[in-house]
């Protein structure tokens, strides 16, 4: 029986998008970083996440990949973006911050890679797959 | 299916609880270093070359790190002006420069080369005054500011001259190493004595200068 595994595989991608959001939130609300305007788009893809696959953990909701990969394609997409704007590769003036911070700031560096667009990106890829993953399990029910 | 939602349930209060945990730590973490941060090196606070006003050996130093283009600081300067009156004798102001805007910087600098006229607080008013003009974010007009400066009583040939002054520029760049040294992320940021205006608010600042009086 395979509803059980693919239980468990939402479940860590709800798991991933409520530390993405706490963890932005945390950032924003007590570190006081300011979001950039790229981290917002990002946010959007990401905060309702942690709603629609709690929704669809009780019951197992099997089409659930239909609302959900959407948010985390398109967040995978701007977080690749981001991580290009923030590495040099697109230039700043084709990015869309007029005002406010610059989506190239940086704010933390861990162990000298681990940035803030770099931990979206993760945790989209991680969401994205396992959803993928989740995907194949249904189809082989 | 009970187990799991309690897992479930269990996982979101134990996140939500590291969170709460995690911002009351970091506060309290944030607080301390930068009282510390203030003790040990001053100079971060207040450089040689920073304008001041007000007594000489006052008994409260106030450190604002201001940005002309911000409109906070815009809308906090008549509190401050009242400060400064209504403790004339016991408070001194330092300003510093934090230049965050896109044409804060050219703002300062015709500051510091009124400022060697001995206007630089008719110009930081001036700034402020016609902010809404000059300095709108979304069509600023900085040159606006050399057709306003007769009004300041200052004079435009001489600030044009001394405008490209490379020693301006040194002192945007030392502030701002400071401001970030010192962790502010917004304007006006205040320092008490050293202390720094942890929670922002008139009342807040009032209330701070009054407890080291």
């Amino acid at each position: 029986m395979n509803s059980e595994r693919s239980w468990y595989l939402l479940f860590g991608c709800w798991l991933l998008a409520l530390v993405s959001t706490l963890g932005s939130l945390f950032f924003s609300e007590v570190m006081g970083f300011i979001p950039c305007v790229l981290c917002w788009y990002q946010r959007i893809a990401m905060y309702p996440l942690v709603l629609i696959l709690l929704a669809s953990l009780f019951p197992l909701d099997k089409k659930v990949f239909r609302y959900a990969m959407p948010f985390a394609g398109i967040g995978l997409f701007i977080s690749i973006y981001h991580n290009l704007l923030h590495y040099g590769v697109v230039p700043e003036s084709a990015s869309p911050c007029v005002q406010g911070v610059p989506c190239s700031t940086v704010y933390i560096n861990w162990f000298g890679f681990i940035t803030i667009p770099v931990l979206s990106f993760i945790s989209f890829s991680l969401i994205v797959f396992l959803l993928m993953m989740f995907k194949k399990e249904i189809h082989e029910e | 299916m009970k187990n799991k939602k309690n897992l479930v349930l269990g996982v979101a209060l134990a996140l939500g609880a590291m969170f709460i945990g995690g911002a009351i730590a970091y506060k309290f973490m944030e607080g301390k270093s930068l009282n510390i941060i203030a003790d040990n090196s001053p100079e971060r606070l207040v450089r040689e070359y920073s304008p001041r006003t007000g007594p000489t050996d006052p008994k409260v130093v106030l450190v604002e790190f201001l940005d002309p283009e911000c409109e906070s600081c815009r809308a906090f300067s008549p509190f401050v002006k009242d400060i400064l009156n209504k403790y004339k004798d016991e408070v001194q102001l330092v300003v510093r420069y934090a230049t965050y805007h896109r044409n804060s910087a050219f703002a300062v600098k015709i500051l510091e080369a009124s400022r060697e006229q001995g206007k630089f607080w008719e110009v930081l008013d001036l700034l402020f005054k016609y902010q809404p003009n000059w300095g709108n974010h979304r069509n600023p007009k900085p040159e606006l500011i050399w057709y306003y400066l007769p009004e300041a009583g200052v004079d435009v040939e001489k600030v044009r001259a001394k405008f490209n002054d490379p020693e301006y520029d040194k002192r945007v760049e030392q502030d701002m190493k400071d401001a970030e040294f010192l962790q502010i992320r917004g304007t006006p940021s205040f320092f008490i004595n050293g202390k720094p205006l942890n929670e922002f608010g008139k009342q807040q600042l009032l209330q701070a200068i009054q407890n080291e009086l």
